[in-house]
Formats: C-alpha cells, structure tokens, sequence
C-alpha cells in the first residue's frame, strides 16, 4: 500500500473536523464551504489518482501533481480572500455599533440619572435625536 | 436690502476628535468656550486610556465615547452622525491637540457661508502661523493637493488639514461615508464629497504648531507617506457608486 491511505485518510479526517466544527456551530456554514469542497476533493483525488492524471493531460500539465498543486494554491488564496472580506465587513460592523453605543451612553448622560454617566445636560439638545434614524445599510 | 446669511442664526456644532488628549483638551474647550460661547461643543473620545472623557465633562460638554479605538475617521463619522441627528446646520472639525486656534472657526463658517460651499477646508498658509512643513513630506503634499484640486475643481493648497468646516449636505453624507482608513479622513473625505456632488473650497488660516510631537522629515517616511495617500486617493476615485443620502427635513 503506498501513501494513499494516509492521504485519504488525512482528508476524511479534516471533513469530519470540519462537519463537527458546524454542528458545534462554532463555524459558519459560509465559512466552511469552502473547506469542505477542499476535503472532499482531496478524497476524490486520493481514492482515484488516475483522475488527477487524466484532468492534468486534458488541461496540459505535464506533472499531474504540480495541478493538484495549484488548484491547491487556488482553493487557499480564495479562503485568505474570503476571510478578508468578511474580516473588513465585521469592522464596518464593530465600528457601527461602537458609534451607537456611543451616542447611547451620551443619551443617558443627559437623562441624570445616577451613574448612567458624568456629564451635564447641554438645553435643548439630546444625543441621539428626537428620533432614531434608521442609517443605511452597507450594500452587501 | 437683504440681510447677509450668517452661521451665527444657525445650529453650529463643534467636533473635537480626541485620542489620550487629556493634558490639552481642557485649555482647548477653555478657549473655545471664551472664543465662541453660543456654539455646541461634542467631544468624541476616541477609545482614550487617559482622562479625556471626564476632562471634557468636568467642562460641562457633550462626549461621544467610543468603546474602541476608530481613528481620526471613525471619530468623525460619530460626530457628523451625531450632528445629523441633532439637525445641526454647520459642524467645525476642531483638533484636541491645540493645533487649531478656536478664534480662526468663524472665520471658516464665514467662508462657508458666503461662498454657498458644502466643505471648507481651513488651510494653513505659509506667514500666517508657525505651522511648516519642508522637504519630502512638503512635496508629497503638494502633489496630493494638485490632484485634489483637479478632483473637486477647487484650488487647494492644503487638503490634509483636519480644520474644516461642513454644511447641511456634507454632514448628511459624512454621517454614513465618512471612511475610517488611513488618511481616509483628509483624502478620502474630499473625493467622496466631490464625487457626491459637493462643493468643496478653502480658505486661509493661522495654525499652531502642536502641543507635542513634531512633523517628520524623514525622507523615507515621506515616501511611504505619498505612496499610501497616492494608493488611498486612486481607490477612492474608481470606487463604484456612493450612495448619497437625503438629510431629514
């Protein structure tokens, strides 16, 4: 038996990693999309290598392995991409509700009540509006 | 005869972003309070690990305090969000540092005002004031300003000063664009502006140096500095779309 079992099995392992990691709900589906059509392709390619052989000769490379290689390095980087999107997203995110709280614990310093705050009323004017005004939402 | 429009009938706010400003922040509230009495005054402690936010409440003003660090940009964008939920009809970007004399606010609210403007810019000219800048980092703003200048059809000679002052449209589209990014607050503010059909211009006033830290003049420094305002101007200006919002009436 060569290496192939090994491989097989590390893939299948990461697939279970992956499925349990989602049932736990401490990863999103979104996110573990990707990494699951990853694990599932390593399965594939690792049960029938003859299909890695075949695809590369059909696309015209000449080392069946330097493909699997750079589909690879294709799978990763979007994952990185992905993960940076949605990283900006959630600041975007963090510093929309940092703003609102802001203005929140400015409404309740003018409220007076006891240790809502330290500030002092300023007239007429109140920190969040006479009314909440719904903001847009960024285009997703 | 028609009576001149003046800011001084209209709701003027004051925007003091401030980071661990806590040794300069009360003389600058002092000064602004015996320069300009009538105005409002917000404060936006900028996730401070100092005194800033009771600084500025022991001085009776508003403070807008953010849980977390946003930068320049992000404090802005609380302050115009406050501003435009508040109504007011001019804002003043005033630095907690000192650099910004108080007494040079009506001055850009004037400008404003007379000149229909929806942004002015108040730029530091040399003469007036101590503020200088020399070599590298000098050149590589005035590249920006030409650029800028060409973007927004105005003749500016200072666009990465804070010192402006806005009208009604401008709070209405800084309260939900106004970018966080680096240099986002100065560059990239004046291409969303232009870009969202405002009008932007400038007019001269004195600055002071800052309380503390000076400018660099390292040459290396000066070039990072034009490659990432060059980098942060040319994706501002091929973003698609900016969404432009109407402002309550």
């Amino acid at each position: 038996m060569s290496g192939y079992g090994f491989v097989i099995g590390l893939a299948v392992l990461v697939v279970f990693l992956l499925v349990a990691l989602l049932r736990s709900r401490r990863i999103r589906e979104k996110y573990a999309a990707m990494w699951i059509v990853l694990g599932v392709g390593i399965v594939i390619v690792g049960v029938w290598p003859n299909l890695a052989v075949s695809l590369a000769r059909l696309v015209g490379v000449e080392t069946p392995s330097n493909l699997v290689f750079a589909v690879a390095i294709v799978i990763l980087l979007s994952v990185c991409i992905q993960l940076s999107v949605a990283l900006s997203a959630q600041e975007e995110q963090s510093r929309t509700l940092a703003e609102e709280i802001a203005l929140i614990r400015c409404t309740l310093d003018d409220s007076g009540i006891p240790g809502a705050g330290g500030g002092r009323g300023q007239g007429d004017v109140t920190c969040a509006g006479p009314e909440i005004l719904p903001d847009p939402q960024p285009d997703k | 005869m028609t009576r001149m429009a003046d800011f001084r009938d209209e709701r003027v706010l004051i925007i003091i972003p401030a980071w661990n400003e806590e040794e300069t922040l009360g003389d600058v509230l002092d000064e602004v309070a015996a320069e300009l009495p009538s105005v409002d005054v917000v404060v936006v402690d900028d996730g401070s690990t100092d005194r800033t936010s009771e600084v500025a409440r022991a001085k009776g003003v508003r403070v807008l305090q953010l849980p977390i660090n946003l930068g320049v940009g992000g404090a802005m964008r609380a302050g115009y969000k406050f501003a435009a939920r508040n109504r007011y009809t001019y804002t003043v970007q005033l630095d907690a540092d000192g650099q910004h004399p108080p007494k040079e606010v009506p001055t850009i609210l004037d400008a404003l005002v007379s000149t229909g403007a929806d942004v002015m810019i108040g730029a530091r000219f040399a003469g007036a004031g101590d503020y200088q800048t020399r070599g590298p980092r000098r050149w590589s703003m005035t590249v920006l300003s030409v650029i800028l200048s060409r973007v927004t059809r105005a003749e500016l000679t200072d666009t990465t000063s804070g010192f402006k002052a806005c009208g009604p449209r401008a709070i209405s589209l800084f309260s939900t664009t106004y970018p966080a990014e680096y240099l986002g607050d100065t560059v990239e503010a004046l291409v969303i502006a232009a870009r969202g059909g405002l009008t932007v211009d400038q007019t001269g006033v004195s600055m002071r140096p800052r309380a503390g830290g000076r400018p660099s003049h390292s040459p290396v420094k000066a070039a990072v500095f034009l490659v990432r305002a060059l980098l942060a101007l040319g994706i501002a200006l091929t973003r698609p779309g900016i969404p432009t919002e109407e402002r309550p009436a």
